[in-house]
Order: C-alpha cells, then structure tokens, then sequence
C-alpha cells in the first residue's frame, strides 16, 4: 500500500537532509533543485518502489504566470501508485532538471513538454522538438498562442 | 589460393555508413512514421525515430470543448481500439466529478473493453505477420474475425470503428435484444479460430527463425523507459493495470496476466495469443453474470442530454486503463468551468517507442520492420 | 456509335462481333484496373484496409494490388488527415505519380480537415494543395462508401476520351515549405480559394421562423 502523501514528506526529508516538500491534498510540491534527488530517492526507496513515471507533463497558468510541471509516479514492484509531483516554475523562464537520468521514461515526454510547452530540461540528452517540425515558432498548448488562420489570402 | 588467383590480391573493402530513412510513406510503418536509420551495410548502427506527422492537437481541442465532447476525439486517438479509449476518459471524468457507475453498465464496459483486446490483439498480429512478409494471408484471416466483432460494435453503437460508445456513469444506450446472445456463440466459436491460427503460426520454423531473439528487451530498461502493456510484460515484468489498480469490475473476474521470458518479438507475439484467451475467459464469465438494469446512472444519463452543464468541481484526476497498447492515461485539471483546463493523455504507443533503438541496435534493416510491428504502435495515438 | 442502330448491335453480339469506340475499349480496360497508392495516414486508412480486405473485397473492382511506389500507382486515396507536416509528402508523391493520375479524398479530414480543423497542425483540406476528383464524406466513410466513391471515379474515367486524357497535364504542383508557423504558401491559389462567409463573423444565422429557441 502507498503511504499518504505526509508520510512520504516525512520518510523523503529524514533521508534527504536539507530538502523540504509542501503537501497540498495529494500532490507533493517539490522545488525545481530538488526534483532528481527526490525521485530518486521514490525509486530507490524499498518501501516504495516507485520505479517509473506513468504521466509527465505542464499545465500553464499565465494569470498567475506560472507554469506547474506534472509528474506521475508508480510502481511495477509494489503494484502502487500515482504519487503525483509539482514543480512550480517561472512562465517565462521555465527551467527544471531532467529526470531522464533517473528515469529514461521521461525522455520523450520532456522533449513533448519542451515542444509544446517551451519548458527547458536541464541535462536531457536529446532536446528537441518532437511533434513539430524543427523550424516551428512558438510553442502551441501555452495559452496564448494564436493559431495561424489557414484561409488568410495567399501573397501574390 | 583462391579460384581467380593468389589470396594476396583481394584488399579488404572500404565500406561507409549509409543514411535510410524509413518512411513517412512506407508499406510498414504502421501510419506515417519515420525512422532515421544509419546502416553499416545491412546492419543499424543508430535508429532515431521522428513522429508528428499525425499531430493532430487533440489536447488543445479538448482545452476548448465539454467534457463529453471530447469522447469522439477519444476514439481517433488509437483508433484501432476506441472502446478502450472511451473507458480512459471516462474513468478519469468519474473520478474528478464522483459520479457512481451502474451494475449493468460496469459488465457491458468490459465487454466492450475486452472484445477490443480481442479485435487488436488479433490484428496487430496479422500486421506483424504482414511485415514479415506473409504478404497478407494472416492479416485477411484477422480481418475476417475482426470484421465479426465490428458488427458488434455497430450493432450496440452505430458505428464500426468510431464507437463513442462508454460515457461516465455508464454507457450511451444498453445494447439491443439478443446481442448478448451472439456475443455469447462467438466467443464460444472464437477458441476454434485461434488455435486454427496458432497452428498456422507458434511453431512455424520461419516465424521462429525471425522472430527469436531478435529485438530483445531486458526487464530492466522496460520498467525504467516506462514500456507497459505487451511489450512490457513479454520481458519478465508481470504488471497489468487491471489487477494493479482494479478499475472498473475487474477484480471479480478470474484470469491470468501472461508474462514472456526473453522479451523478443516471439514472446510479444506470444504474449498476445495468450491474451486474447485470457480476454475470452473474463468475457465468458462476464456475459454469464452480468444482470439486467439501467445502462447508466441518473446522473450519467443527464450528462449525456446537456454536456455543457457538467462543471466538475476544481481539482484533478488521472484516469487510466489497460489499454491492448499499454497504459492510456487521461489527466484531468478542472477550474470549474465546463471545459477542461488542462486535459493530457499518456499514450502507451509513444512511450514504448523510447526503446526503439535500444530494441534495434545491432539488427538488420528487416529486422527493424519486424521489431516496430511487435511493439505495436497506432499513430493517432503516439501524435495525438 | 449512339447512331448505330441498337437491334442491329445485339443481332452482331449474338455472332459474336462486338462494336465500339476505341475510347470505350480504352476506358472499360483503364477503369477497371485502377492500382491505388498504399497511402494511409490515420483512420481512414484501417477502413481502407477493410475495404481491401475479404469481406468488402475491393479487388472485385479492379484494384487488385495496393502499390507502394508511386510511379506504378494511377490513384493516390489520401486517407486519413493531412498535417502540416505531412502537406509537403503528399504534394512530392503525387508529383511522382504517372499520368493519368487520380486522387480521391476519403474521409472527413482529407476533404476539410475534419473533427481537427481547429487546430495548429492540420491541413483544412488536401484539395488546398493538388486537385481532387472524387470526395467521400464520413468519420471514417464505411468500406461501402469508398467503394461508392472509387465507383464514382470508374464512372469518370469511363466518360473522358482518350485524347482528351492524354493531352490533359496535371504537371508537378509546388510543393509547400514548412514555415513558422504552417506551410508556405498556405494553398494553392490555381486550384484552391477560401470558402466566402455565409455571414459576417460574430453574428448568428437566424432562425427560421415558428421554431422555439
């Protein structure tokens, strides 16, 4: 069985000195710093296992200006999950490590993430694009984006 | 001495690594998709695939409509197997507005669920028989199975393969007299089909010849790279998000999660044989209990008839399902308002794509063909 | 021919003496022989293998062999939805395809961009960029409405003599470049213009009269 989410803050800073979690309902709120060593610690962790990551993706909040990055774990081992992770960043300057090392799961979501999102991973081995074409402005599912109208006269 | 002369005179050949690229447009790639091989003559030395080419921004359309008006566009995610797809989005809407499922409803969504294991499981291996150049035979006898449940499916939803079919709170409509009844006497006849099938297939010496040992997988890069479904459990790991979570009913039925050893493309094969009799089980323990009833909870129903006035409370979900690909995850952010703010879908067909080189490092160009038909993918699932 | 007298016709079949045109002979061979291009880009396509498959059997017709390259295809069944990023290979094969060539638009997606139109990624339509003969509407159109539509299009081969076919040069369409942000140029004006409005935008057609709201 998972343990509630504030026993897994508990458990996750006795075993990483200095890191601290906020819990809000069921959603651990990790700092952007901290996030390998933390699901590292879910993955290596006996008690919970949490071996891959099911779902990893961005919501944009351009009201409020931030961007909350998404994480699913779950576990294989143990047949448990999803914890679900945040990460608060900055809209406009979204950064966050990758989990790519931890987890090679995550390397195609974070390149989907970084594609349409415009979200930064810092050591991802392969950075780019990946459902759009190379050459593309812009990054769509942000809530801004304009789409281009296809119906606009052709220049003569 | 060689037959033209002194062995002295053969030099060695200078070879240099070609570029191919695999499609978009290939008779084999299942959809438009593309693989950026390097071949040191037959053989892959790297192997980048490049997607997109169905990216049909189906999350940013889900953004802008209702809830249930998202369902249709469910169905052209993997559009092999749109009851599954349903079910996903279903589960995930449930969960974020607490709405109850009836009895009745509950059975028919695993009936659903499992004949579309059934109908893929079928298919995709007469298109991996396909790509290795049974140049048709296998895939026109899937075909002649699959075209039996698609009158099933049209039957119970109007539609062949667009079904649109599973709702939250149960299904659209109950399916009419006497559906059950020959849902029954195929499944009864379908055991006979299959091992007409295997005969043909398990232990054909060029299936074998082709298809051990090639691609394998180690159980320890699956479960890291997030591979789920076949793919998964052919190398070792014994994970199914049916017994894993116990979404819907499946606690109540009695099967088995097959598992390979190797993880070649003869157990991902396999492992799907094995599955569909596992599927036929739970449908024949499912048709036999299941009882009458309304076909979908007051409050589903009503949902059905004014979409635009379901404003799930503020909060999130994330739905999934053993889908016959893998893990198909719905993440669900609602602000209150009938659309949803957020709406992801985690798609099995993409992920398992992660180890796709990894899988064909080292083969030969045919080889590749093969592997990519074993791990399965559906393109309007891995672009979305 | 439509001269000849039809009594006269039927007596000289019964001997086994068969009049026509040379256009009727061409055409009846020609039609009834159209190889598709095995092109599918989504679902339209697993619906054009069903049609392809035993129980809807569109070998019957005449398309015996699905082809995968496009020199040796007469008709290209874009099946599925044409994204930006696919635009530019379906412009470069059916460039490659010999004349006379055909292209049939199946489905929804192919005609219009379908239930995706509203998108960042998605062709309005695969007649933006190279000529359609035959439109087949549906989400996917069933296996009996491709094969209306390749009916439709044995029917217009039938009708266009030779001559006229072979003088008439489709001739290579440009092939769009993927901008920043969609393809460049957005259609082709020679074959394609932007539906007119219906009504201006932001106002609502109004409803007939007598009907509740």
């Amino acid at each position: 069985m998972l343990p509630a989410p504030e026993e897994l803050k508990t458990t996750i800073e006795q075993l990483l000195p200095g890191v601290t979690l906020t819990v809000e309902g069921a959603i651990l709120w990790v700092t952007p710093a901290n996030l390998p060593a933390v699901c590292r610690c879910l993955k290596e962790t006996e008690r919970f296992s949490l071996d891959y990551v099911a779902d990893l993706t961005a919501v944009d909040y351009p009201q409020d200006g931030r961007m909350d990055m998404v994480y699913h774990l779950c576990s294989m081992a143990k047949r448990h999950g999803p914890v679900t992770l945040k990460v608060k960043l900055d809209r406009n300057n979204a950064t966050v490590p990758s989990l790519t090392p931890v987890y090679r799961g995550a390397e195609y979501q974070e390149r989907e993430t970084y594609d349409l999102y415009g979200v930064t991973f810092e050591g991802h081995p392969d950075l780019r694009r990946i459902l759009l074409w190379e050459g593309f402005k812009g990054h769509p599912m942000r809530k801004d984006y304009v789409v281009e109208d296809q119906d606009a006269p052709a220049p003569s | 001495m060689t037959p033209l002369g002194p062995a002295a005179s053969v030099k060695p050949v200078d070879t240099e690594l070609m570029e191919v690229n695999l499609g978009p447009q290939h008779p084999s790639t299942h959809g438009v998709f593309r693989m950026q091989t390097v071949l040191d003559g037959e053989t892959v030395v790297k192997l980048k695939p490049v997607m997109g080419y169905l990216h049909r921004n189906h999350e940013q359309i889900g953004e802008g409509i209702s809830y249930i008006a998202s369902f249709p566009f469910t169905d052209r995610l993997d559009y092999f197997c749109s009851m599954s797809n349903n079910l996903g989005l279903a589960l995930a809407i449930e969960k974020l507005g607490a709405i109850q499922v009836t009895e009745r409803a509950e059975y028919l969504r695993v009936i659903m669920a499992e004949l579309t294991r059934v109908l893929n499981h079928t298919a995709v291996t007469g298109f991996l028989l396909n790509d290795m150049g049974a140049f048709g035979t296998p895939l026109l006898y899937a075909f002649r199975e699959r075209e039996k449940i698609l009158d099933f499916f049209e039957a119970a939803s109007g539609s062949r393969m667009m079904c649109n079919y599973i709702r939250p709170g149960g299904v659209r409509v109950d399916v009419p007299a006497g559906w059950l009844d020959r849902v029954r006497e195929f499944v009864e006849g379908y055991p006979r089909f299959l091992d007409e099938f295997e005969t043909l297939l398990t232990n054909n010496e060029i299936i074998r010849q082709r298809t051990q040992g090639v691609g394998v997988l180690p159980k320890d890069l699956a479960v890291n790279a997030s591979a789920t479904g076949p793919v998964l459990r052919a190398s070792g790991q014994a994970y199914d998000i049916r017994k894993a979570d116990g979404y819907s009913i499946y606690p109540r039925f009695n099967f088995k999660v097959p598992v390979g050893s190797v993880g070649d493309v003869y157990d991902r094969y396999y492992v799907r044989i094995l599955e569909i009799r596992e599927s036929l089980k739970i449908l024949q323990q499912a048709l036999k209990e299941i009882p009458e009833g309304p076909s979908a909870s007051p409050k589903g129903a009503a949902l059905v008839k004014a979409p635009r006035t379901f404003r799930p409370p503020k909060g999130e979900a994330y739905g999934r399902v053993e889908a016959p690909k893998g893990e198909l995850g719905f993440y669900l952010v609602s602000d209150g308002t009938p659309q949803p703010y957020r709406y992801h879908i985690r798609s099995p067909s993409f992920i398992n794509l992660t180890v796709l080189e990894d899988m064909c490092l080292g083969q030969k160009v045919a080889d590749v063909i093969v592997i990519l038909g074993s791990v399965d993918i559906v393109m309007g699932e891995v672009d979305r | 021919m439509s001269a000849t007298n039809e009594g006269l016709r039927s007596e000289m079949q019964k001997h086994g003496v068969y009049l026509t045109t040379w256009d009727q002979l061409v055409n009846w061979g020609r039609g009834n022989s159209i190889w598709p291009l095995q092109f599918g880009l989504a679902c339209c396509a697993i619906e054009m293998i069903a049609t392809a498959a035993s129980r809807y059997d569109i070998a019957r017709f005449g398309s015996e062999i699905f082809r995968a390259s496009p020199r040796q295809a007469d008709l290209m069944i874009v099946a599925g939805t044409v994204t930006k990023s696919m635009a530019p290979q379906v412009v470069r094969l059916y460039n490659q395809m010999a004349e006379p060539k055909y292209v049939i638009s199946m489905g929804a997606c192919a005609t219009s961009g379908g239930p995706f139109h509203k998108g960042y990624n998605v062709l309005k339509g695969i007649d933006r960029l190279i000529p359609v003969d035959v439109y087949i509407p549906g989400c996917p159109p069933t296996p009996q409405g491709l094969l209306e539509g390749l009916m439709k299009l044995q029917e217009r081969i039938k009708r266009q003599p030779m001559s006229q076919e072979v003088a008439r040069k489709h001739g290579e369409y440009q092939v769009p470049q993927l901008g920043a942000s969609g393809l460049e140029p957005k259609y082709n004006p020679d074959i394609f213009t932007p539906a007119q409005q219906a009504w201006p935008s932001g106002a609502t057609p109004e409803r007939p009269e007598g009907k509740a709201s």
